[in-house]
Order: C-alpha cells, then structure tokens, then sequence
C-alpha cells in the first residue's frame, strides 16, 4: 500500500489492514515517522519522538505476528502520549522547565495498558506547563500551532495531542483534561476528545494538576476509534484509590450501536453572552441532524452553572498549588543553580554586615528557603506560578472557608443540577468552546477571558460526568467548530454511539486541514 | 519540688510507629536499619504522578488501639494533606487527619501501686493516623547548606495519641506514658521502641500558680527530645521549677505579651531544658482532604470485631490476679507490667504449682532477677513453668529449704536442667520424712542438755542442733529439723506423765 494514504486510513482500519497483513506495523510507524518528518517543524506537536524505540517495536509486533503469536487489541498501531504521563525510561516534562530533564522510573498505568495492548508509542506531546492553560502556549518547551491555521493556537492544554491527529501524524493519542483540556483542544483542530468518568481511567502516573478533576482520555479522528482507545485505557487500578471498579464496557462494539429515542438535551444557559455567532450556528445545525435522526431536543438550566468557572479555578488552584509542592528542588527536578546561589548569599551578607545592618542580616533567608525560593521561581512559568499562588491563598487560614469549603459546596450542586438534567434528558448536548480557536498570543496577556473559554467545560469536571467533543462545523475562517455532548456517570457508551450516529450522517471528522 | 503554691499541668502527645510489614500508603518495607534511601519507591518519595493507597492493617492497628483508649470512633473518617516545606518530606504534605481523626475523646486509666497518687483517668482527645516524614542530618553552617536525607522511614504509618492535659505532676506523666507503652505491647500494635524511634513523646507543660486574685495559667511549653520515659520525668520536674522561677521573676501569664506557646529541647547530658530554634515553616499548615485517597467508612461490624478481639487488657489482668489467685494490688501491678508473656508464665506456674502466692514471690523475686541479669525476656527463660512448679512443691512440701532450692534454681536458669538433673548435679538429694526423723532421734540423744532446757521452756536452745544436723546431712531442712526436734521433745514428755 502507498505510504501517503495511510495516514489517511482510521485506526480502526489500520487495524484491519494489519491484521490482514495488508500492512505490517512498521510500514504504518514508519509512515506516521514520515510525516511528523515531514510536518512537524510546523506544527510542533511533539516534544519527542521515539523512532528508533517505535520502529523496534513495531518489528517485533510484527515478528509476533508473523509467527502467529497473540497480539493486543491495538497491536502495531501508533499511539502519541501527552507529556503529563509518566514513561519509564523516556523524559516526561509536563512542558515545564521544571521537569526538563526528569525521567520516571516507571509507566503510569495507561501507559502498562497501551504496551498490554502491544500498541507502539511514537512520542510525548507539547501541552500546556503542568496541563495549566487553553492554548498550549504556557509550554515552556515549544509552541505548537493548529494546522488548520498555523497562526493559531491548537487549544489546550492537550494541544499537541490534537494536533499531531489533525495534521495525520498519529493515529491516536492520549491526552488529559482538568477543566477542558481533552475537549477543547478536539474541537479547536477538529478531531474527537473524550473526558471519561473520573474514576474510569486510572490517574496513577498522570502528573497531578488538580487530583479531583484530572482525567486521561483519548483523542482520535473518529467515534469508533475513540471508542476503541478507551476500552484499552479504562478499568479499575488497584494502584490509584479514586479508581472505579467496575467492569469496562465493550465500547468498540457499542459505539456502532445507533440510539432510538434519544432526548437531548440544550442549556440555556450555555447560549448566552460570549458565545460567538458562527459556533452557535454549528451547535444549532448539528442538533437539527439529531433531531433529523428521530432525537428530541430539550430546553434544561443548569442553574448554578454560572459558577462554574469561580468554583473550577479555587478547587483546581487549590489542589494545584498542593500538588505541585514537592517541586522543590531537593529531590529531583530542577534545582536553581547552587553555588551562584550561596555566593549571592554571601555576598548580600556582607553588604549588610559593612553598613553595620544586624538586624537585616537576621532576617536574611537560610540557603534552604532561598533555594526552594530560586528554584521555583525559576523552575515555573507565569501560569503556573499564578495558578499557586490563588491557591495557596485560598487554602489558607482565614480564607479557607469563604473559598475551597464554599466552592465545594457549590461543586455538590453543580453537581445536583446534572442529576436532576439526567433525569430528564439522555445527553446534553452544546458548545464545547465560546469560538474557534484564538490567534496565538491573543489570551497569553489576559487570563481572565482565557479562563472563561473553559465556561462549558469545566462542569463535566466538577461533576465527574463524562463528556466528549465531535467536529460538527468549520468558521468562516476555515477553523473547527466542536459539539460537546455531556452524559451521566459512567455513560460513556451512550456518548460514544450518540456522536458515531452524528458521525455517521455528516463528514465534519473527514475534514483536513490544508496541506496536511 | 510539689510546691503547694502551683499545680503542674502536663498534656503528652505520643507518636506511635505501627507494627506493620508495609509503609501506610505504598508497599515499601518498614523494617529498621536498612542503608539509606534503599526501602523506597515511587509513592513514598514523591515522584510525580504517583498516588497513595491505604494500608488497612495499619488502619485495622490503629482501630484496635483506639478501642482500647476508650475512644469514641466515628463511622467516617477521612485524609488531609499538612502542608510545609522541608528536605525530608518529599510531597511537601504529610498525609494526616485534621479535623476527622478516626478517633476521639477516650481515656486511660493511671494507678502508682505504692499509692504516689491517686488512681485517675488521663483523657485522650484524638489519636489519628499519619505517615512519618524522613530523616535528614544536617550540616547548615552559614554559607553551606550540606543535608543528607533518608527516605526510608518516610510514609511509616504513625499514630499520634494526644492526651488532654490531666497530668498533675511528673511521676503522673511518666505513669501515663508507662501504662500507654503496656496497653500498646499487649495490644501487640506496636514494638515502642524509643531507641529506634518508634515511640516518640512531645510534652506541654505549665503551671497554674495560686495567686490573691486567683489562679494564673503560665505560658505553655512545649518539650522535645526526651528520649526515654524517665527523661520525661526529669526534664517536666526541670521544667515545673524553671518556669515558677520564671513566673516569680517576670509575671508574664498565659496570652499576655510574651505569654506565648514555645518549645524547648530536653538536653539529656546537662539535664535541663534548652530553648529551641523554630522548624523553617509557616504555622499555617493549609490542611485540606486529600482528594488522592477516598475517605475510611467504619462500620458497627468492624468494631463489634476489633472489641471482640482485643484480648484481656492490663487493667483487667490486674483485677483478675488479686480476685482470682489472691495476689495483692502492688504484686499484680509488677507482673502485668512485665508484659502479657510473663503474665502467662505466671498463671502457668500458679496453677501448677497451686501456691500463687508463692508464685508469685518467685516470679518477682527469682525469675525478673535472672531475666534482668541476663537481658532475657521471659519466652527465653531457659526454666520452663512446669520445671519451676515442681521446684516450687518440693518447697511446699518441705523436702527442699529456700535456700537450696534457690540454688537448684540457678542451676537450672544457668543450664536449662530439669529440677533432678540440676539436684543431682549440685549433690542435692531431698530428705524424706523418715530419714529426717531418724537423724532427730539421734541428735536428741546425743544432747540430753538441749532436751532439758527445751523442756524447761526455751525453745531456741534447739538451735545448736541445726548446725549440727546440716553437717550430717547437708539436705536437712533446718525448719523441718527445728520442728521434728520439737515434736519428739514434747512427745518425750508427754510420755514420760
Ligand atoms: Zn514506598
């Protein structure tokens, strides 16, 4: 088979194809090699890339094959891994400086299952420092561009996750979404991102952001491919305490399994100020095709979903400016350079102890608090830092109980509103983002209107419900427009077969960009 | 140093490492003295990503002695992350209990069997669970900042008891920590190794002074680095004097300025207390759930079960040795608090033997002689009970006087012999009743004086026979002699009327 179409071909058909012998792995990993050669200069989506690992094993899966040995469920397929996920032996940063050179001595359980499942991982993906961002610009490593237009950002902090799809230099990918972060990104390069259940897919070696609201969940170009991909990622871990156990649905089979009286449906309040006209009008046309295949839309409040994004940033803050506290510079990680340091000291000391200043000199830092002082102000980026110390200040005493105490009861209703919404509706369906994606460095100055593209996701969070992205319309400007559909725990298959019926009647997913 | 013009109030704060195989939330070994760094992985030291998992024998420790403090435990206890920064605590946060502890409001009962004090019950406000950080020796001179951390103690899972401040004076405190130590031993929770770090003690300590316009609360100091229970003894005497002197000299109350809370380290070789630096770290320590861990659900079952499985406390053995077996209070207090091991030896030679008195003289007197001259505890006491009952028969029975039979006692301590096996190797031999009063008779009529003088009323004149029968037979027991000599005497006697 010719190298340029495979790129083109579904997971799911890749699949097929190897198993056929149509193809073998190494044909499909060095095509996708290929084109991250060829196209990743522009876009920037990986931070590495493991050809030699990836070709390795791709022979070997191949070897397996031939020989008839059994093979996993995504045997010889390319899968790309958001850099927030640890992998023994190869570098995981979180795009911060902080973690530059930091190698994990061991594989976060999604990881064990894509090697279980004799998947090829092809490289780490470009996101936002620590996951904390909208636009994937906060990576203090690379800037990654959307390849529908190479002057905007690709969303995030998943960006590089979905933008290596969109620009066909990977067939998969896993990314991680805290308030959006899977989500957004899908909708802004116009491929599919699932935020599972939290609780469905083990968080045990994802780099913590804000342990209640992180999930791992795929990103593909596809309804069936996704579908695929979380069976493989989903299942209880007995290594991670917030882990469901129950038993993972076949998915991969569900997915082709059209809905019959499927009631979706829209919140009013997600079609207010803000919401630009052109996304609107894509929302509004891809419910008509649901409604074109007998689903019944229905008007529903969230009421206290106006909260959302203040009970999003203290919660997430919170437990970010905790999480991130064992960056210190003792153990591993960066650490500020330590004989400048001490020779700095020194010399400060002497300065104040010449004027005769005793008392400064009392007050002057021990080298210990100086270097966590240098090491983490060097270490981390704006966002990040701004991001600790909101939460550092809302946990703290005094301030505790108007902010992380009230947010989460504010949280438990939010959480009450999709209940009583479920109760009514199978879906809920809307927006996944305010407008298409930004221009690069149009948010990086105002974190505030970045913070409120992430108005209609960050509930899917608070709540813990599961929540995906469908392509479901192009701007004006040629830019990708997501359908967000929203659905009750652990409903990930109602989700999936709602947006394969969509899928199946419209050709948004076939879309690409120019010139990839 | 009671001076009648204050009153001591001491609150201790006991950390207790749990006697667990595994670490409180990952699977690294606990053990003592391992090289550095070499008991670790992923979850204990911090490394990104990595998540915590409850060990439930730790928790399961910890519930079995919050039963036994009396504590009231509450269906649902859940995790909070104690925020601070230093080298030996990987996460920045120590997974603790906050305001949830799985236990509160419990108490322990303290008695001084010489009657020091009064009987009374010290309250327990919390004990809850938390992981231990790690070690750090430290070389921070100004200028150079050279630590040496070792993470393999962090993640041990501790419980801290705190009590409520009911210690009237040191001997309370140290009765407390002695009684807290016992109950925690038969519990079998833990090994309270202090040397090894595996009972800790942190003490507050002040003084309620009668003053005209009524009592004065001094400031609170809180005591560190004491590092055995006498040490707690001493440095809170320490402390009792210095801060009256201080009260006497500065006024300075509790809250007022200058009254606040400080810390002071017991210094073993100067005994006395030495005021000690701050740790670098905020007082605010932002508790909040730690949302990686999901929160404990105990349930009426669960309890019904550790209850059911506690075992027969210290308290409660103590009562039994005086109604059962007739052992005074001061006796049952020194047996139990050798430890359950050494109760059972006793119980065994009591009933054995069927004199718990006696039993009990030689437990206490013979048995903890040997065991503290030789280090030994009690399960590798080389004398087994029945061995030492049969010993404690012949003695009953007269065949064998104290004094030998201490020695055939030693012996077998010394070789682990059986009571013949030791008699025959010392040339012991017990004299049966016959032979005994053969050898009376004949030193009787040997010394017709000591008759008559018995006869005429002064007993005591028998005693030039005993020296005379022990060398004849040096098995002779010379009560037995003294009395058969008597008996035969007054048999004369009568006789002759
Ligand atoms: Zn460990």
């Amino acid at each position: 088979m010719e190298s340029m179409s495979i790129h083109e071909l579904t997971a799911t058909e890749l699949i097929q194809r190897l198993e056929s012998g149509d193809l073998t792995s190494v044909e499909v990993v060095r095509s996708f090699l290929d084109r991250i050669e060829q196209f990743d200069e522009k876009v920037q989506a990986f931070l590495r890339v493991e050809s030699q690992r990836a070709l390795s094993d791709a022979e070997r899966i191949d070897q397996r094959r031939r020989g008839g040995d059994p093979v996993g469920r995504l045997a010889g397929l390319p899968v790309a891994v958001k850099d927030v996920i640890c992998t023994e032996g190869q570098p995981t940063t979180c795009a911060s400086r902080m973690l530059q050179h930091f190698t994990p001595p061991y594989d976060a359980t999604v990881i064990r299952r894509l090697k279980q499942a004799d998947a090829i991982l092809i490289g780490k993906t470009n996101m936002d420092e620590f996951a904390m961002g909208g636009t994937t610009e906060s990576s203090t490593l690379a800037t990654t561009c959307n390849p529908w237009d190479l002057q905007r950002v690709p969303g995030g902090s998943s960006g590089g996750a979905a933008a290596c799809l969109a620009a066909g230099m990977a067939p998969l990918s896993i990314g991680s979404d805290t308030g959006g972060s899977i989500r957004q990104p899908a909708s802004f390069c116009g491929v599919h991102g699932l935020k599972p259940t939290y609780g469905l897919v083990s968080r045990y070696g994802l780099i913590a952001f804000a342990s209640s609201l992180d999930q791992i969940g795929p990103l593909a170009r596809n309804a069936e491919d996704l579908a695929l991909l979380l069976e493989v990622l989903a299942g209880h871990d007995p290594s991670d305490s917030t882990s469901a156990n129950l038993p993972v649905p076949e998915y991969s089979q569900l997915v082709s399994q059209p809905l019959d009286g499927l009631t979706l449906g829209v919140v009013r309040e997600h079609f207010g100020e803000g919401l630009d006209s052109e996304v609107q009008a894509a929302v509004r046309e891809a419910l008509r095709v649901y409604e074109s295949l007998g689903a019944t839309v229905k008007d529903i409040s969230l009421p206290h979903s106006r909260y959302a994004i203040a009970t999003y940033y203290i919660i997430a803050c919170c437990e970010a400016s905790s999480n991130l506290a064992r960056y210190d510079g003792v153990h591993y990680g960066y650490r500020t350079d330590e004989a400048a340091m001490l020779a700095d000291l020194v010399a400060e000391q002497r300065a104040l102890a010449s004027r005769g200043e005793a008392t400064a000199l009392d007050d002057i830092d021990s080298p210990l608090v100086r270097m966590y002082r240098q090491t983490r102000s060097e270490g981390f980026g704006a966002e990040v830092k701004r991001r600790i110390m909101l939460g550092t200040y809302a946990l703290s005493h005094g301030y505790y109980d108007a902010y992380y105490v009230k947010a989460l009861k504010v949280r438990r209703l939010i959480r009450n509103d999709f209940d009583a919404a479920f109760r009514e509706v199978d879906l809920i369906a809307g927006p996944v983002a305010p407008t298409p994606a930004y221009r690069l460095g149009e948010k990086t100055e105002d974190p505030l209107a970045m913070y409120l593209g992430d108005l209609y996701t960050v509930s899917a969070n608070l709540a813990g419900i599961c929540a995906l992205s469908v392509p479901c319309g192009l701007s004006s400007d040629g830019l990708p427009i997501g359908l967000q559909l929203q659905g009750p725990p652990l409903d990930e298959q109602r989700l999936l077969r709602a947006a394969r019926m969509y899928q199946a009647v419209t050709d948004w997913h076939t879309r690409r960009p120019e010139g990839f | 140093m009671s001076d009648p013009s204050y009153e001591i109030v001491i609150g201790l704060e006991v950390h207790v490492q749990l006697q667990t195989a595994t670490k409180l939330f990952c699977r690294c070994s606990t053990r003592f003295g391992a090289p550095p760094n070499t008991q670790t992985c992923p979850v204990c030291i911090g490394l990104p990503g990595s998540l915590p998992v409850m060990n439930r024998q730790a928790f399961a420790l910890a519930l079995k002695t919050a039963v036994a403090l009396n504590c009231q435990i509450p269906g649902f206890t859940k995790w909070d992350r104690k925020q601070y920064y230093y080298p030996d605590l990987p996460k920045g946060y120590q997974i603790s209990q906050f305001d949830l502890p799985m236990s509160q409001h419990g108490y322990l009962e303290i008695n001084d069997a010489k009657g020091a004090f009064a009987p009374k019950r010290v309250g327990i406000l919390r004990a809850h669970l938390e992981e231990d950080a790690g070690k750090s020796m430290h070389d921070e001179l100004a200028g150079k900042a050279d630590s040496r951390i070792d993470l393999n103690r962090t993640g041990t899972p501790l419980l801290e008891i705190v009590s409520q401040p009911d210690m009237r004076s040191p001997q309370e405190a140290r009765a407390y920590l002695t009684e807290l130590k016992l109950l925690l031993t038969y519990l079998g929770v833990s090994d309270c190794n202090m040397q090894e770090g595996s009972l800790r003690v942190d003490a507050n300590i002040n003084l309620h002074v009668a003053t005209s316009q009524g009592t004065v609360a001094t400031p609170i100091v809180e005591v560190k680095n004491m590092n055995s229970f006498r040490a707690v003894e001493r440095a809170m005497a320490f402390e009792a004097t210095r801060q009256f002197d201080v009260w006497k000299d500065t006024r300075i109350a509790l809250g007022a300025p200058g009254g606040h809370k400080t810390t002071r380290g017991w210094d073993e070789q100067a005994q006395m207390t030495r005021p000690q630096r701050q740790k670098e770290e905020s007082s605010d320590y932002r508790y909040f759930p730690d949302p990686d861990l999901a929160p404990v659900i105990v349930t009426d079952q669960q309890l019904d079960a550790v209850r059911a499985d506690l075992g027969e406390l210290p308290a409660a053995l103590r009562t039994r040795l005086q109604t059962e077996w007739g052992i005074d209070a001061y006796d049952a207090d020194v047996i139990v608090n050798q430890g359950r091991a050494f109760v059972d030896y006793f119980l065994a030679l009591a009933n054995i033997s069927g004199d718990a008195k006696r039993a009990s003289n030689w437990m206490q007197q013979d048995v903890l002689r040997v065991l503290n001259e030789r280090a030994l505890t009690i399960d590798l006491f080389p004398v087994s009970s029945t061995s030492l009952a049969q010993l404690l028969k012949t003695v009953q029975q007269g065949e064998l006087d104290t004094s030998r039979a201490r020695d055939v006692f030693n012996a077998m301590a010394e070789s682990g012999d059986s009571m013949p096996q030791a008699m025959q190797s010392l040339g012991i031999q017990a004299v049966h009743g016959d032979e005994l009063a053969d050898l009376c008779r004949e030193l009787l009529e040997a010394n017709p004086s000591v008759v008559a003088d018995v006869q005429a009323g002064k007993d005591k004149a028998i005693g030039a026979l005993i020296g005379q029968a022990k060398r004849r037979n040096p098995n002779a027991n010379p009560n037995q002699v003294r009395q058969l000599c008597l008996e035969l005497i007054r048999e004369q006697g009568s006789a002759q009327e």
